[in-house]
């Protein structure tokens, strides 16, 4: 079975990779790019540790075929910082000591960001509800939920709102 | 995951030409949520997988005279986010977006929801509650069939070899008609409906309900359409008595099967409840229109 060659942008930068029809955006990521952030949990959509932006939508990557980045853009948790100064989302994630283990980690703040990418201003239970495809077993969320929320007023002192 | 091929057509008509000429088992992918997990646990084995997403049309929403048109690949987060849909039907837009997590919305699709063919698919009891058609294509050209035609039972529809679903037909509501979706899990996020229910009335300018559709998922082999619970409501305005019929009507109905998530009793018990809940919704919603 020949392999199918895949045009297109991850984390800003065009990419072109070969693939199998069966290999998930998670093995493509991890096996053939290198890109070993986004982490394999449950590989059935449940716990959101893949989880990746593509085309501004928050996917779990291992519900996605390689084949199927054809011509989209996608962010990994390689690509959320802004060049060599952490993302608001991550520096709070490190001042809350929001992470144990850190397995969830890279999932949570690429569904965390791409949540402020689209409200400045979520309430609570909004970013609760949001998040509630990222499974964490250490943390008990708190300190996840008072990190997203601290970077919500980050980003806003930067909007100047 | 097991070796599969892969065709990405760009027309119906190639997509048909491969769904059909498969020699094995042929899978539509439109969002994968559910495909790629069966996928992967085995429990389905496609020679071929065929994504619909490149063929124009088969994702967005439009509005055509009396209907709304919804691609069938369609992610949830684009009907949660159509401000005419949600204002039309607030009880589909419901239903759709209780499917799995954000994650899953960014992929998951009506279609797929709905040919997945499980009987506790959270978009399909509102949809069929609206008297939604399905337009499908195939070897012998295009057809409309109503979509509570699809599903015949766990996992399995009534779509012939070569044919699928390229979109969703919803009539635009009458004045004073309105819907409304529950459904009851014992958590409050990312899981699977014990009961779910979808609710759509018409009522006339005094409340007195004209038309109805009480549609039941997760309590039979596929979503149920309670005709004795429309009867209930129909001729009516919602006191006691009338939910009282409407909830014996909606117990009748269910032949739930008893397992972890709840015992036959216990679903049966929910069903009235939320033919209720759904109802109350429905009804205050569709006066203040």
């Amino acid at each position: 079975m020949s392999k199918h060659h895949v045009t297109t942008t991850i984390n800003g930068e065009p990419m072109e990779y070969l693939c199998e029809a069966q290999q998930t955006m998670l093995d493509v990521l991890r096996d053939e790019l290198g890109l070993t952030g986004s982490k394999e949990g449950c590989s059935s959509g449940d716990c959101g540790a893949c989880t990746i932006i593509c085309d501004g939508n928050i996917v779990c990557s291992c519900l996605m075929l390689g084949v199927e980045a054809e011509g989209r853009e996608i962010t990994t948790i390689e690509g959320i910082a802004r060049g060599d100064e952490l993302h608001p989302v991550q520096q709070k994630f490190l001042e809350h000591a929001a992470l144990q283990c850190g397995f969830c980690t890279p999932g949570l703040i690429v569904a965390a960001k791409a949540l402020l990418d689209t409200t400045l201003n979520p309430t609570e239970e909004e970013a609760r509800y949001w998040l509630a495809g990222n499974l964490c077993r250490c943390t008990g969320y708190d300190k996840i939920l008072r990190a997203v929320m601290d970077a919500a007023s980050v980003l806003r002192a930067e909007a100047g709102r | 995951m097991p070796r599969v091929n892969y065709e990405a057509p760009t027309s119906v008509d190639d997509a048909v030409k491969v769904l059909a000429g498969a020699g094995g088992l042929a899978k539509v992918l439109s969002g994968g949520t559910d495909l790629l997990v069966q996928l992967r646990s085995g429990r389905l084995k496609p020679e071929t997988i065929v994504d619909i997403k490149r063929i124009p049309g088969m994702i967005g929403i439009r509005e055509e005279g009396d209907f709304f048109l919804i691609g069938a690949a369609t992610p949830g987060v684009m009907l949660s986010s159509h401000a005419a849909l949600e204002h039309a039907w607030p009880g589909i837009v419901e239903g759709a977006d209780l499917i799995g997590s954000t994650q899953v919305q960014g992929r998951c699709s009506l279609a797929g929801n709905l040919c997945n063919a499980s009987p506790a698919a959270d978009s399909v009891p509102a949809v069929i509650a609206a008297r939604t058609t399905v337009v499908i294509v195939g070897p012998n050209g295009k057809r409309e069939a109503p979509a509570e035609s699809i599903c015949t039972g766990p996992g399995r529809t009534s779509l012939a070899k070569g044919e699928f679903i390229v979109e969703f037909k919803i009539p635009k509501p009458k004045p004073h008609q309105c819907d409304s979706y529950l459904r009851f899990i014992p958590r409050t996020e990312m899981d699977i409906a014990v009961v779910g229910c979808g609710t759509n009335v018409t009522l006339d300018a005094n409340g007195v309900c004209t038309d109805a559709r009480v549609v039941l998922g997760a309590v039979a082999p596929t979503t149920v359409i309670v005709e004795d619970a429309a009867k209930a409501l129909i001729g009516h305005k919602l006191d006691e008595a009338t939910l009282a019929a409407l909830d014996k009507a909606a117990q009748a109905a269910c032949k739930p099967i008893s397992d972890k998530r709840g015992t036959i009793e216990y679903r049966t018990k929910v069903a009235g409840v939320l033919a209720r809940r759904t109802a109350a919704i429905a009804f205050e919603r569709a006066a203040q229109r």
